[in-house]
């Protein structure tokens, strides 16, 4: 008997955006049942070739096969009639309608949505991915949107998952979940195809890999032979180094200081700010650790003055009150902001890169005279973030959506650090960043603090907060912890204070 | 069967010039099969309609007097759409100018005035429009109402008060009982620029107006702003831009343009108050900009197109005796085009058969 073919197989598959190449002659093959990495740098070309596989993106040439016989995809709902499912890393659901709404919406038959959601609790039980169908979206977690997601794929009974990101956004218990619902949907038959930058989890859980460099293979292998350095080292094609930490040896004095800031959040289902009091100091870095939705958003916001204080006094920047200053008055101290979402806040999509530079800079960095734009210095500017930060970008000035995710990510954080500002907060600074871009982003925070800035990164990664800060605290139902030295600390200890252990005994029973 | 629209993210910029040249062709196109079912000659017919507006000089003077108030209004509104404020009341605020400035000339009617009466009308129409456009804009900002609805709602309520004025107490005492002002005196009036024609001041100041808003658009901080808040408004709220401040900032700013254009208006082709003072421009306007692709020059340029229809429609009565509807239907397709040609250009279209595909 022959051996089968594999479930679905792209040969020499090219795509091109304009001159540039973002898939170049690639071959990538997943057997059927299989869980199979896509892994390579930003930018490499992953979420390229999976728009292809899911019929969003025509090839420019090259040929797809299912299970052996040549095939062609005009749109997503074919794909999804052959049985090809994908989840994207943003999800396209609405807010005000209900789970089984959305689902219904997204399904490409015309079901009644009394029937979908009936499905929808079905599979869900099945699969054990808890969903209440009737529940309305804005009402829930970012884990629990993207199981909306996954629900919606298996109610088709797929025969091939494509994941794109999945987990950069999940807490890890919210990942554990996941990995035991892939299970299931392996042993159910189905093949998957899984993108992450994370190579930890990437080893745990799927049995071979392609690897992207520049649009190009470079290799395949089993990642469970593999270790995460030498899976980094084939995505990058060098060595990768974590980044250089010195012990902190004088901090400086005080450059942030928050005391009893209590701020109630302006969105209903957000969380309020409760007699938060933290210092950070010049020349460290000093990490916020805590389970999403804690009020990091929240105190983002307040720090960096989108949102104002109540009293002045309860922010200080070099001692001065700064509680009822706006976003650029605070720059023009010396702050500067890296908010967690890329694409909406920190950059406007359809905007280019020098208009988003002049975005956060039009105070602080002369781009504007007497109100004039001076777009020559905005090209500058933004040649000069790209260069320090190696932002692959394909034209001179692109908009902010055609860069993949982590060159924008880079961007945003570059264009901040090279202001060379006195107090830097920065949320989540390497979400879906490859190694290498995460150790350069990481290497760049650990110096410009060194060089006698103070730098407070909000976190949801532990082993990067681990790596990079000299102390931490932790944020619970919008309360934060005393801080903590990094040196010598467990991470048990930190894992407690996430869980609520060690705040007072309201902050926990709100929780309940 | 349903139809399916998903986001070209691949749309050439030049297609967004592109667009509005193929809707007026097909606007063209369906006005000829219109003309031939009400059997006449198609050719003839656009031409009464598109060319006879621009055959001689004095048509081309008509032309400019029309296209004046639809360029001067759809500047301010293009502001206001770029940035999420739908101020769909500009005829309300054309007619509150109309008012404000039409006092300052009846107030100092017969007494001996000098030439700053006419500069005094204009700022007057500008500040009367801009107030009646803060009304929708505090609502919205203050109390979150939809500005949809006030800005629309308003326009009544100004067309009511020039009708009570003209019938009540502005009424001519020797007009023999017609509802209508005194005439202005001479220095009330917008200085005509030819012997023989209407044109007046009011072509030159919105050419003015077009080049300032198409610097600021282009150049100016404020600009940067008005579109960031309008394409991002999380990231124009990092940016430090204050969104509610700069829906204040639109509206007066469209506000202000209305009433210039009413002021304009009524000083330069009627010389009075009448109780109607617009044939629609404030809602034709809305047309322009997005003909124009709510860019300044855009707008130039569409606001000729637009003045064209009403002229053509006007002739179109005497010539053809066609009722002045037709030039409704013109624009209103014209509108319909440009944004089915947007809709057909930046969206894929496809159909997706139901039923089945989801076992
Ligand atoms: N619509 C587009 N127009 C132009 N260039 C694009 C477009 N989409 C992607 N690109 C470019 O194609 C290249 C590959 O992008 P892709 O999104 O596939 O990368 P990726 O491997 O998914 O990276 P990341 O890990 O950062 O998400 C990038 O250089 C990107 O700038
Ligand atoms: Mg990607």
């Amino acid at each position: 008997m022959l051996p089968a073919p594999p479930l679905i197989e792209a040969r020499t598959v090219v795509k091109r955006f304009g001159a540039l190449l973002a898939n170049d002659h690639v071959d990538l093959s997943v057997a059927e049942r299989e869980v199979h990495a896509l892994l390579g740098e930003n930018g490499a070309g992953k979420s390229t070739l999976v728009k292809i596989l899911y019929g969003l993106l025509q090839p420019t040439e090259g040929t797809l096969l299912w299970q052996g016989a040549p095939f062609s995809l005009r749109n997503p709902a074919e794909a999804r009639q052959r049985g090809i499912g994908m989840v994207f890393q943003h999800f396209s659901l609405f807010d005000a309608l209900t789970v089984a709404e959305n689902v219904a919406l997204a399904l490409d038959g015309n079901e009644s949505v009394a029937r979908v959601s009936d499905r929808l609790a079905e599979v869900s039980r099945a699969y054990g991915l808890p969903l209440e169908p009737g529940r309305e979206v804005w009402r829930l977690s970012v884990g629990e949107r993207q199981r909306i997601e996954i629900v919606r794929c298996l109610m088709q009974s797929p025969r091939l998952l494509i994941l794109d990101e999945p987990t950069s956004v999940l807490t890890p218990q919210e990942c554990e979940g996941l990995f035991a619902t892939l299970e299931r949907v392996k042993a159910e038959g189905c093949a998957v195809l899984y993108i992450s930058h994370k190579l930890e989890e990437v080893r745990r859980i799927c049995e071979s890999a392609t690897i992207l460099r520049h649009g190009k293979v470079v290799g395949n292998c089993d990642p469970r032979q593999e270790s995460a350095a030498s899976l980094a080292e084939m995505m990058v094609g060098s060595k990768v180094a974590p980044a250089r930490h010195d012990r902190l040896t004088t901090a400086g004095e005080v450059r942030l200081a928050v005391t009893g800031l209590s701020l109630p959040s302006p969105d209903p289902h957000g969380t309020s700010l409760r007699e938060v009091g933290l210092e950070v100091r010049a020349g460290e870095v000093f990490g916020i650790a805590g389970v999403a939705g804690n009020g990091q958003d929240e105190l983002f916001a307040a720090l960096s003055g989108e949102m104002l204080a109540e009293a002045a006094g309860t922010i200080r920047i070099d001692g001065v009150a700064t509680g009822r200053l706006g976003i650029n008055a605070r720059r023009l101290m010396g702050g500067a902001f890296v908010p967690e979402e890329r694409l909406g806040h920190a950059a406007a999509p359809a905007f280019r890169l020098s208009d988003n530079a002049l975005a956060s800079g039009h105070a602080t960095n002369g781009f504007v005279q007497r109100g004039m734009i001076d777009r020559a210095a905005t090209r500058v500017w933004v040649e000069r973030v790209v260069k320090a930060f190696d932002v692959r970008k394909g034209p001179r000035d692109p908009e902010a959506k055609a860069l993949s995710g982590g060159n924008l990510q880079k961007f945003i954080v570059g264009r901040e650090i090279l202001r060379n500002p006195r107090l830097l907060i920065v949320s989540q600074p390497t979400w879906g960043v490859d190694a290498g871009a995460a150790s350069l982003i990481r290497q760049a925070l650990i110096d410009l603090s060194r060089s006698g800035a103070a730098v407070l990164v909000i976190s949801q990664d532990l082993d990067e907060l681990f790596e990079i800060a000299d102390r931490m605290a932790v944020i619970f139902h919008g309360r934060i912890s005393s801080p903590l030295d990094t040196e010598g600390l467990r991470r048990e200890a930190v894992g407690l204070l996430m869980g609520g252990a060690g705040f007072a005994a309201d902050a926990v029973d709100e929780a309940a | 069967m349903r139809i399916v629209l998903t986001r070209r993210d691949d749309a050439p910029a030049w297609m967004a010039l592109v667009s509005p040249l193929i809707a007026v062709a097909l606007t063209l196109l369906s006005g000829a099969v219109m003309f031939a079912l009400l059997g006449l000659d198609p050719l003839k017919a656009l031409g009464v309609y598109f060319i006879s507006p621009i055959s001689d000089g004095w048509a081309l003077q008509e032309l400019a007097v029309k296209a004046t108030p639809l360029i001067l209004i759809s500047v301010g509104l293009s502001l206001c759409y770029l940035s999420n404020n739908w101020n769909i009341g500009a005829e309300g605020q054309f007619v509150m100018g109309a008012i404000f400035g039409g006092w300052v000339a009846i107030a100092t009617h017969g007494a001996a005035n000098g030439p700053w009466v006419f500069p005094a009308m204009m700022l007057a129409g500008m500040l009367g429009g801009a107030a009646l456009a803060m009304i929708p804009a505090i609502l919205k900002t203050r109390l979150s109402v939809n500005e949809i609805l006030t800005s629309l709602m308003l326009v009544y309520v100004a067309e009511l008060l020039l009708d009570w004025l003209v019938r009540g107490p502005w009424r001519d005492p020797k007009g023999f009982n017609f509802p209508q002002s005194v005439m202005f005196d001479k220095e009330a009036q917008v200085m005509r620029l030819m012997a023989d024609g209407r044109i007046n001041l009011g072509t030159p100041i919105a050419i003015i107006v077009v080049v300032i808003a198409a610097i600021m658009m282009a150049r100016t901080l404020k600009g940067f702003e008005i579109r960031l808040v309008g394409a991002a408004p999380r990231a124009a709220r990092f940016a430090g831009f204050d969104e509610k401040r700069l829906t204040w900032t639109v509206f007066a700013i469209s506000g202000a343009l209305a009433g210039l254009a009413g002021i304009i208006e009524v000083s330069g082709t009627m010389g009075q108050l009448q109780p109607s003072v617009s044939p629609g421009y404030g809602f034709t306007a809305i047309i322009v900009a997005f003909l124009g692709r709510l860019n300044p020059i855009g707008c130039l340029i569409a606001g000729v197109v637009l003045a064209i229809t009403f002229i053509g429609g006007e002739n179109a009565q005497i010539s053809l005796r066609l009722p002045l509807d037709v030039t409704r239907v013109f624009q209103g397709m014209l509108l319909f085009y440009v944004l089915a040609c947007d809709a057909v250009l930046n969206y894929r279209i496809a159909l997706v058969r139901t039923g089945g595909a989801a076992a």
